[in-house]
């Protein structure tokens, strides 16, 4: 059995307030990708520590802090983690199971899913931020930057959306 | 004053309000219905525009919210992170992400929503954008210099259309009504079962006019620094303000003193300021007043704030405005800089050599005179200013 979703408008509102708390506490605002940025990271430099201080991408992620896991966007997704368990659990929604509509096999739909997760992982490095990070909480700020990205993610999706329709519908 | 970090919450424990925001963040995206990739693609084949109605909601709340607390003087919005632009990385991250949101069905924000109520293919999705990352990790050398390429800093968007941000709230407002309206057109007419059906249609019409209000409202709103500027200005609320008048003479004392309860101002421009100014003061044109560089130098009350310029009035114009946002024990230097040369650092031999006082004041004066030229002189100017050591870093970049 499946709970109805909140209604958007109000959802938009809050969300918007979460925003805007954010930024009036720590003057910075939402993210997601940055916290995977920083678990590859951490990673990297725990695994391959001898490639990861020979790679400029490491040494600029390592230069300010020592322990990469210890910021604000990781603790912040393992908040985000948190709070979607606890709605799941008040809205009855916790399956264990891939979505996809009835005509797509499980497996075609693993491989887009990571397929696209790659994609927006290489994207969300090279605009420095993602729906969250960038699009949302650049328009927050009135960042010329946040609105550019925002259009590309969504201005490309629709441009797309065409040769993929046979994943969605 | 608003961002509370650094200042009022330290770095470390503004992790732990990171959790719980993270907490709200999760909560509210899951019980929009971001956890779930088939409705989350409806927006691109225009059966579900939800991720259309959050998305939009969501930014022009926040952006209202930003511009309401900068303008009536609770949040500085000189320092917190605005996300710097470049052009190109911009243009096709966002590119690559769009195809990826099709492909994946996710945003990495959503598919973490998606794992935590345990859907396969959200963490699969996460799977997939670490070794994005890491690709990105290992190309970064070869991809360095276009991702320092057509950089705009720290541009803001309405700047662009030579407006202010009240009226691109507006604009955006505006523009998110006309696309939810259309959306709803489009949703209805290709799903049978679009979930704006059910939507409570009077309620919203009302919110859509009360935030077109609000837009209005947020164009309509003068400026805080202006207005307030303009009534610190007015010789009626100067003089209702009455603050302490201080002479060359007491000041030149206090100074020579080493008077650890005193702290010289000038207003000037930083210009003027590297140029020549007091020893030991600190810049602050009137602009800075307003920020948290007025607050760390203004609210130590028992510190007696003098501010000066070339001109009285100029000084009298910044210690009114400090006086009108609150702060207290303040002084203005009778005269200006100009006075305080003129009598104490170039002392005239009194007309009256009989007098006792003008004789005394005038061996005051060579006296401090000399003194305090030598360390006007041997004064360095800070070559940092006070703001800029304290802009916020965030984000998601490397």
């Amino acid at each position: 059995m499946e709970t109805k979703y909140m209604n958007p408008y109000l959802a938009g509102f809050f969300l918007g307030l979460v925003l805007l708390t954010t930024v009036f506490i720590t003057g910075r605002g939402l993210g997601a990708s940055g916290a995977v940025k920083s678990a590859v990271v951490a990673t990297m430099t725990a695994v391959a520590p001898e490639h990861a201080s020979n790679s400029l991408f490491y040494q600029r992620a390592t230069a300010r802090k020592n322990a990469p896991l210890k910021t604000w966007l990781v603790f912040e997704m393992l908040g985000v983690l948190l709070g979607a368990f606890l709605s799941g659990v008040i809205s009855d929604r916790l399956t264990f199971e891939t979505e996809h509509p009835p005509q797509v096999r499980t497996r075609t739909r693993l491989i887009a899913a990571f397929s696209g997760g790659l994609l927006f992982g290489l994207g969300s490095m090279i605009a420095r931020g993602c729906t969250s990070g960038a699009a949302l909480s650049g328009m927050a700020v009135f960042s010329a930057g946040g609105f550019l990205t925002m259009l590309a993610i969504f201005g490309s999706a629709y441009a797309v959306a065409f040769f993929f329709r046979k994943l969605w519908v | 004053m608003g961002p509370l970090v650094p200042d009022t919450i330290s770095s470390e424990l503004s992790l732990v309000f990171g959790f719980f925001i993270g907490i709200a963040f999760g909560f509210i995206l899951e019980q929009a219905g971001f956890s779930s990739s088939r409705k989350l693609t409806g927006l691109f084949y225009g059966t579900d525009f939800t991720v259309l109605r959050v998305f939009f909601t969501a930014g022009v709340t926040a952006m209202s919210g930003i511009l309401l607390l900068s303008q009536f003087g609770w949040l500085d919005m000189e320092i917190i992170f605005v996300n710097p632009t470049y052009l190109y990385p911009g243009l096709l991250g966002g590119g690559i992400m769009g195809v990826g949101f099709v492909v994946g069905g996710y945003c990495p924000g959503t598919s973490f929503c998606g794992a935590a109520i345990g859907k396969i293919d959200g963490m699969v999705f996460i799977l997939g954008a670490t070794v994005g990352i890491a690709i990105f990790a290992e190309l970064f050398p070869w991809l360095v210099s276009f991702y320092l390429s057509g950089s705009y800093g720290d541009l803001t968007v309405e700047t662009i259309f030579g407006i202010t941000k009240g009226q691109f709230a507006l604009f955006l407002i505006v523009t998110a009504i006309v696309a939810f309206v259309i959306t709803t057109l489009i949703e209805q007419w290709i799903n049978p079962k679009a979930p704006s059906r059910s939507f409570p249609k009077i309620p919203l019409a009302i919110a859509a006019i009360a935030t077109v209000g609000l837009g209005v409202f947020l164009t309509r709103l003068p400026d805080y620094k202006t207005s307030m500027l303009a009534k610190a200005t007015t010789p009626q609320v100067q003089k209702a303000q009455d603050i302490y008048l201080m002479s060359p003479d007491e000041l030149a004392f206090r100074i020579l003193d080493g008077d650890p309860n005193l702290q010289t101002i000038d207003v000037r421009s930083s210009r003027a300021f590297a140029k020549r100014s007091l020893p030991k003061a600190i810049n602050m044109p009137p602009g800075d007043i307003f920020g948290k560089t007025g607050v760390a130098v203004l609210s130590p009350s028992r510190k007696q704030k003098v501010f000066f310029a070339q001109q009285e009035s100029e000084a009298r114009r910044a210690a009114t405005l400090a006086a009108l946002l609150g702060y207290e024990n303040l002084a203005i230097l009778q005269g200006g800089l100009d006075q305080l040369y003129a009598e104490v650092l170039s002392a005239q031999i009194p007309t009256n050599l009989y007098g006792r006082h003008q004789q005394d004041t005038y061996t005051f004066r060579l006296w401090a005179g000399a003194k305090l030229l030598g360390l006007i002189k041997a004064r360095n100017a800070p070559k940092e200013s006070l703001r800029k050591v304290k802009k916020i870093q965030g984000g998601c970049g490397i």
